[in-house]
């Protein structure tokens, strides 16, 4: 009846598991008991789960990306905890099996449940403000794409306590993921959890890039678009072109552990190298998946306070455009060790480096564009100059590591997680939070505290440093990665100083909550009616915040680069004026198919996880009614009348008046 | 050319001129979902090339394929695709009836198509030369089998459309999907050029 599932399945006799359960147990408890206590489960319901709204979608997907980021950071804290006990015969205080666990959690949850929702998220909330739209081009599509990813959220975060989740590195390499080495539904749980998000992060791809080249405003042709957009259009045909290829390569190997073929076995002439060929033919557009929108928002915020245009804006553009096609060329330099030979892995590792050549003139652009600017050192700036210095120093490592010959040493050694750490957290993770202080405002109308912004930052940039630079020196006494204790006592030393850098960033972490906290409670204090606080550049600062649902009452006319920039510095200015005439808007309805649907496949992933056969047949059957009742629903969209639209523009120029 | 006919019936019927494209944009959207797909199948196969050789003491595929067979499965999948250009063909006439007639052709003909694979995996596998003999023949049947799979879920969106078309006509809702529908019909057809030419012709040589 419950197929593999029974109460055995529970870890009961791991403490550290079972208190971290009681503990969500708790909060989810008192959480939910808070909603109902102020009665708002009717509003949750109606204004943000079955929302299409872009902006409310994509503050979702960043709120669920910082919870995610205190889990995954949960998981780095007790790896370095670990790390710094276990050594010269001590055990530790994590049993192998769990430590496993973890540094996969940790890897699985940073990069598809932390970096994509935050990356995703800012798109969301940003790029249809950025292009003068009103929503994207298949809002339901956008709000199922977000579901989908809470499920592959809720599937990992129940193997913690139902099950276990696998103990194989966060890509699963084969044969180590078939069934003859991972018996256990730890596998399972990674194979669900990131098929079902990943089919969301591909609706999501075509989205945005449909949204992104139909549904421009009037006057903005591709280079008069703002770099993020660009950066997004960019990280959107990435999203197109290889999300696919991870759908396959893990519908094979679930075909492997289901059906009992021969992929990826050791015998019956299964190839594990073609799994780490097809793994890496996704993963590392991955990583540009991520990192270019980050460059977007450093090029917006460098722009915006240092008052300047961004310096070489065509550059910027094909610098882009280079590094996204050249993503797909650089595959193999993730297992230079596989023995491809002397030519294939001289043409991987200049490929590689080629890539350092757009990226370098990314860097110039940023510095070119801060020379004889007038700076502001607000926090996205500061976050800005932080990633500048530390991406290049990872970028430097990287290129390192694109030496065949020094790959063979550095392969699997410390030196890798050091590297790849100081780009995704120099990169990925300050320039979400650069955006994330920056584009607050526009999503609720109020500025974040600068003081415990700027705490945060310190806290992260030297909380890095502290943390990563001894595993880099780790490396080179022969340290590998993923150990659970190690003999060398003369290790110790260092990977205690990389526990106390581990301790600085959870300050950096906790400082983002108080910042939270403390902006919220002084929202009124901070309160910008204006819709532009820091003087922007791009056509989202030119309505208010947040914006009114359908985002522009007209849609602007765009002449020129920076077009909101330029329209303030015509004679007489840009002034907030109330339009004399209005028009209908044609907008998108909510729907409760998104959140159904998705509910249904959480019930099949975790039915085909548990091989409970039915459940998993209800939960298709499920998705397929609820997407027949989408089909022949003929009342998705609806016209926002004039006079409404007159209502709520009147209602924010009084209150804008009132304040002048 | 399908694109700018929505494009222009569109524009008669609203005003409002933010969402006058919404039909050509869903076209255009399922253009790149296309391009995704066929990633899939891209992959599928890669997958297949690298482990055609891998029979790993089982059948070679000069064994077990058997061409004329697959030439009238091709055949079939073949005429469908001209009798779903016949069904696009009469809604741009804007013929109701023509338009279902042709819908239930291709039907029948996918349907065919859809029957003759499952006889000739169910052959397979009563032979013993199932997906888990060896990796050859897993790569043959995920490759073949994701084409399968998809030309049934078109034979169910087929099946809707034909409910859909005959219950509201054909309308802003109706066309843009049936336009949808004749890409994605298409496009399997020209994956199964490929499966033909590269799985079957290639590995019965």
């Amino acid at each position: 009846m419950f197929g593999k599932l029974s109460l055995d399945s529970i870890p009961f006799h791991e403490p550290i598991i079972m208190v971290t359960a009681v503990a969500i147990g708790i909060i989810g408890a008192l959480i939910v008991g808070l909603i109902t206590y102020y009665r708002k489960w009717g509003y949750l319901w109606t204004e943000w789960v079955t929302s299409i709204d872009h902006k409310k979608i994509g503050v979702m997907y960043f709120l669920v990306a910082l919870v995610m980021l205190i889990r995954g950071f949960a998981d780095a804290i007790m790896m370095r905890t670990q790390q710094a006990i276990a050594a010269g015969g001590a055990e530790g205080y994590l049993p192998p099996e769990h430590y496993d666990q973890i540094f996969t959690a940790h890897g699985v949850i940073m990069i598809f449940f932390v970096a994509m929702p935050m990356v995703i998220g800012l798109m969301n909330l940003v790029v249809p403000l950025q292009i003068g739209a009103r929503d994207v081009a298949f809002p339901f599509m956008n709000n199922l794409s977000f579901w989908l990813f809470a499920v592959g959220v809720i599937l990992v975060n129940m193997s913690l306590v139902i099950g276990e989740f696998a103990k194989t590195g966060w890509l699963a390499y084969a044969p180590l993921s078939e069934l003859k080495y991972s018996p256990g539904v730890g596998v399972d749980y990674w194979i669900w959890a990131l098929q079902i998000s990943g089919i969301g992060t591909t609706l999501t791809g075509i989205n945005f890039f449909v949204t992104i080249l139909k549904m421009r405003t009037k006057g903005m042709s591709l280079f008069r678009m703002p770099i993020f957009t660009w950066t997004a259009l960019c990280t959107n045909v990435l999203i197109i072109l290889s999300f696919p290829i991870l759908t396959v390569t893990i519908a094979l190997l679930t075909l492997d552990r289901y059906l009992g073929m021969h992929f990826f076995t050791n015998d019956m002439g299964g190839s594990q190298m073609m799994y780490v060929n097809l793994i890496w033919a996704w993963g590392h557009p991955e990583v540009y998946i991520l990192i270019l929108p980050a460059f977007g928002v450093f090029s917006e915020v460098i722009a915006t306070f240092t008052k300047k245009r961004l310096f070489g804006y065509k550059t910027m553009v094909w610098a882009t455009v280079v590094i996204a096609f050249l993503s797909f060329t650089v595959w193999l330099h993730h297992f230079f060790t596989m023995g491809a030979g002397a030519d294939v892995n001289s043409f991987f590792g200049i490929a590689t480096m080629i890539i350092a050549i757009p990226t370098g003139v990314k860097i110039f652009n940023w510095l070119f564009t801060m020379y004889r600017g007038r700076i502001q050192f607000t926090t996205p700036v500061l976050w800005t100059i932080g990633f500048i210095i530390t991406f290049t120093l990872g970028g430097m490592t990287g290129v390192m590591l694109a030496v065949p010959g020094a790959n063979f040493v550095l392969h699997n050694t410390l030196f890798v997680i050091a590297h790849f750490h100081n780009v995704i957290i120099g990169g990925v993770v300050f320039g979400m939070m650069a955006g994330f202080t920056y584009w607050f405002p526009k999503a609720f109308g109020f500025t974040l505290s600068e003081k415990w912004g700027k705490r945060s930052f310190w806290c992260w940039l030297i909380g890095f440093y502290v943390a990563f630079m001894p595993l880099y020196a780790l490396s080179f006494f022969g340290a590998m990665r993923r150990m659970q204790s190690y003999e060398q006592t003369e290790w110790q030393p260092l990977m205690i100083v990389a526990w106390f850098g581990a301790v600085i960033i959870a300050c950096g972490i906790a400082c983002i909550v108080i910042q939270l906290v403390v902006s919220i409670r002084d929202r009124e204090k901070n309160r910008d009616l204006t819709g532009d606080p820091w003087d922007g550049r791009t056509l989202e600062w030119s309505t208010s915040s947040p914006p009114p649902n359908y985002n522009f009452a007209y849609l602007p006319d765009v002449a020129s680069i920076d077009s909101y920039w330029e329209m303030k510095q015509q004679p007489g200015g840009f002034k907030r004026e109330l339009a004399t005439k209005f028009e209908d808007i044609h907008m998108p309805r909510n729907t409760a198919e998104g959140p159904i649907l998705s509910l249904f496949a959480l019930l099949f992933g975790f039915a085909l996880i548990w091989h409970i056969w039915w459940l998993a047949g209800l939960g298709a059957i499920g998705m397929f009614v609820t997407f027949m009742f989408r089909i022949f629903n003929n009342d998705t969209d609806y016209h926002v009348s004039a006079a409404e639209v007159e209502k709520t523009e009147r209602e924010y120029h009084k209150r804008l008046e009132m304040q002048a | 050319m399908a694109t700018d006919t929505i494009k222009q019936h569109d524009a008669h019927a609203h005003d409002g001129h933010e969402h006058h494209d919404a039909g050509a944009m869903k076209i255009f959207g399922f253009w790149i979902y296309l391009m995704s797909d066929l990633v899939i199948f891209g992959t599928l196969f890669a997958t297949f090339g690298v482990l055609a050789n891998a029979t790993a003491g089982g059948p070679t595929s000069q064994e077990i394929f058997e061409l004329p067979f697959v030439l009238v499965e091709t055949f079939l999948l073949l005429i469908s695709s001209f009798t779903f250009g016949l069904a696009v063909l009469a809604q741009n006439a804007g013929d109701r009836g023509a338009v279902l007639k042709w819908l239930a052709v291709t039907f029948l003909l996918g349907f065919g198509f859809v029957a003759m694979e499952v006889y000739e995996f169910h052959n397979l596998i009563a032979e013993g030369y199932g997906p888990d003999r060896s990796a050859f023949l897993s790569a043959f049947f995920t490759l073949v089998g994701t084409h399968g799979l998809h030309v049934t879920f078109g034979l169910i969106w087929i099946a809707i459309m034909f409910f859909q078309i005959s219950k509201r006509g054909l309308d802003s809702v109706t066309k843009p999907r049936m336009l949808c529908l004749s890409l994605f019909w298409h496009f399997l057809d020209i994956v199964w050029i490929c499966v033909f030419s590269f799985v079957y012709l290639i590995g019965a040589m």
